[in-house]
């Protein structure tokens, strides 16, 4: 469950001072499917980083888990994201000197889980994505729909509460970008995970159940999805 | 994280690298090698020192006649005061001693060596028996000089090798008779070996008794009194005891040096102890440079793998992991190149004196294989610290961004 009041979010570029968030609330319940949408500029971005942990806010309280995270030191965010939150992004963001099971790995590399436990993981992680058949391929070696599904495989190997993907579908055809989201819905549905999508297109959007509208850093709209695709 | 898998990945990185990891490793190699190099020659030279030194005998006091003030600065020269050392001196020293073991009075000189119609000038020795365990030396055939020749000033010889060689050839020498200067002396050992010890032939020399020499030379002033401790330990007590019964013998004027053999070895000792430490000192500084070489090649791949990082942090790297993932990086390149460093550096040592037209000792110690290695390890930590520092605190977001 995630909690987010009155968040808000400057940058200082120069001597100016950028407000990326003016106040946006929002909450989040587990098992979601909610897509954020907004134009280029609109805060989404910012948004999703604060939500993933990357970022803290300015001002404003976060709750993950009803535990405020918004103060967190760096480390302490680290730890959240490495036990609780999985990563896609529209770029992938594979590490290209690693195959395709090493990626998946590498959360483990920095969560307590004993080593001899992470091949057999990862393993899982990849037959979950339908990947077994390519483990040990480098990701120049496989198609931009396949990267993306080992990057989903690494998003959900430490059996994340929530998976935050960023344009997931951006850089795919729309035959690869549908395939991963009916991957992602399935997991949503099977597992009950909660995934928020940041995605510009509607149709993308159209797969979750909930989405809501960013516009200069505030949430001008939240809607249920009626007929999402399936 | 688990520091089997950083190791791990610090190495494929490097790996990825090839080139530029041999490269970087480089500097650190040849800062390493001439540490190795430039130490073992420093080493091999005090090493040669000590074994020349104690070659010629150890616990020596040499006593000479003239006092040389080893302090240094300006006094006027001492006018004929110089009281020359005798043969009584010698005799009156032994017998008076109680820390002393031997006196044993000595005089240089030249002398035409004749036999048959061979001759050649030579150094001539005038001496006591005691002489030859002094000095180190061995008889190969015949004796040496005795007591008995001594008191008797019998004129008998014995012959270095070079002078047994060029006046003999392979002829049997032994029983023959030579002239030295004006008088014959019969041939009564040979000595063996010894070679040039300090820039001193010591086969290119014959030996008298010191009684004959007096005649020989028509004097009765000593080149040197030798003089050996019965314990190592007292060689103080001995210089001391030595002045004390030299100057009252010579009322009460110090107008001889004493020097000890361990003095020399001492300040010979010092001085190449501090020549291979300046030259480690400045090999240092290549491998400091090679240090520099690291950081610069750290910085230039933290920036490259910004991206990497950003991921890394985004699945969960906290600030330590990705220091220690980049600092096990530095400490690589600085070790292994250290290590091959110590093995180029030791091997060299060894090999190439083989290769020089010249003498050179050289011999690689184990303080200066551990102190190249330990030095390269730190230069490591501590120019990897910096780069593997900002590759920590780089800001998720932005790495992620960054193409």
């Amino acid at each position: 469950m995630i909690v987010l009041k009155d968040i808000k979010k400057s940058y200082q570029m120069g001597d100016q001072s950028i407000e990326a968030l003016r106040g946006a609330s929002l909450v989040i319940k587990e098992g979601e499917f909610m897509s954020i949408m907004g134009p280029s500029g609109s805060g989404k971005s910012t948004l999703m980083n604060i939500i993933g942990c990357l970022d803290r806010p300015t001002s404003g309280s976060y709750k993950f888990d009803n535990k405020e995270v918004s103060q967190l030191s760096d480390d302490e965010l680290a730890t959240i994201r490495n036990e609780k939150i999985g990563f896609i992004f529209q770029s992938f963001n594979l590490l290209p000197r690693f195959t395709a099971i090493k990626n998946v790995e590498l959360p483990l590399i920095y969560s307590k889980l004993p080593s001899v436990e992470w091949h057999k993981r990862a393993l899982e992680a990849m037959k979950a994505v339908g990947l077994e058949n390519r483990l040990n391929h480098k990701p120049s070696e496989l198609s931009g729909g396949q990267q993306q599904r080992v990057a989903i495989a690494r998003a959900l190997i430490n059996n994340p509460s929530i998976i935050l993907a960023d344009e997931p579908t951006g850089n795919l055809d729309s035959k690869s970008g549908e395939q991963i989201m009916r991957i992602l819905q399935g997991f949503n549905e099977d597992k009950g995970v909660t995934i928020i999508l940041v995605t510009h297109e509607p149709n993308i959007a159209q797969f979750s159940k909930r989405i809501i509208h960013v516009k200069d850093g505030a949430v001008i709209k939240d809607e249920k999805v009626l007929n999402n695709k399936k | 994280m688990n520091i089997n898998e950083t190791f791990r990945v610090s190495l494929e990185a490097l790996l990825a690298n090839k080139v530029r990891s041999s490269l970087t490793m480089l500097g650190v190699i040849i800062g390493v090698t001439a540490v190795i190099l430039l130490v073992s020659v420093g080493e091999g030279a005090r090493l040669y020192i000590e074994t020349e030194l104690t070659g010629l005998g150890t616990n020596l006091l040499i006593v000479t006649p003239g006092k040389v003030d080893t302090r240094g600065g300006f006094r006027p020269h001492s006018v004929g005061t110089v009281r020359k050392l005798s043969y009584d001196d010698a005799l009156f020293l032994k017998r008076r001693s109680q820390y002393l073991k031997e006196a044993v009075p000595v005089i240089l000189g030249t002398a035409n060596l004749k036999y048959k119609n061979l001759s050649r000038d030579i150094t001539v020795i005038g001496l006591t028996p005691e002489y030859l365990y002094l000095r180190i030396l061995k008889i190969e055939s015949g004796s040496f000089v005795t007591q008995a020749d001594i008191d008797t000033k019998k004129k008998v010889i014995v012959l270095g090798r070079t002078a047994k060689k060029e006046l003999f050839g392979n002829e049997n020498a032994l029983g023959k008779l030579v002239t030295v200067g004006e008088s014959r002396y019969r041939v009564v050992g040979i000595m063996a070996r010894k070679g040039v010890s300090l820039g001193f032939d010591f086969d290119d020399v014959v030996f008298i008794p010191v009684t004959s020499a007096q005649e020989l030379f028509d004097t009765d002033k000593l080149f040197e009194i030798i003089t050996s401790v019965k314990n190592p330990e007292n060689l103080d007590k001995g210089i001391a005891e030595i002045k004390e019964i030299m100057i009252k013998r010579h009322s009460n004027k110090e107008d001889f040096t004493i020097t000890s053999q361990s003095d020399i070895l001492s300040t010979m000792q010092t001085i190449l102890t501090i020549m291979t430490g300046v030259l480690a000192g400045i090999a240092g500084i290549s491998l400091v440079v090679g240090g520099i070489g690291i950081m610069n090649i750290m910085l230039v791949s933290v920036r490259e793998r910004t991206r990497e990082i950003g991921i890394r942090k985004a699945v969960g790297a906290k600030h330590k992991d990705i220091l220690i993932q980049f600092l096990i990086e530095s400490i690589t390149l600085s070790v292994v190149g250290g290590i091959i460093g110590i093995i180029i550096g030791g091997g060299s040592s060894v090999v190439i004196p083989y290769f020089l037209p010249f003498y050179l000792p050289t011999q690689v110690t184990l303080w200066s294989v551990l102190l190249a290695f330990f030095f390269s390890a730190a230069v490591g930590i501590f120019f990897g610290i910096y780069p593997a520092r900002k590759a920590s605190l780089l800001d998720p977001i932005e790495s992620l961004r960054y193409e």
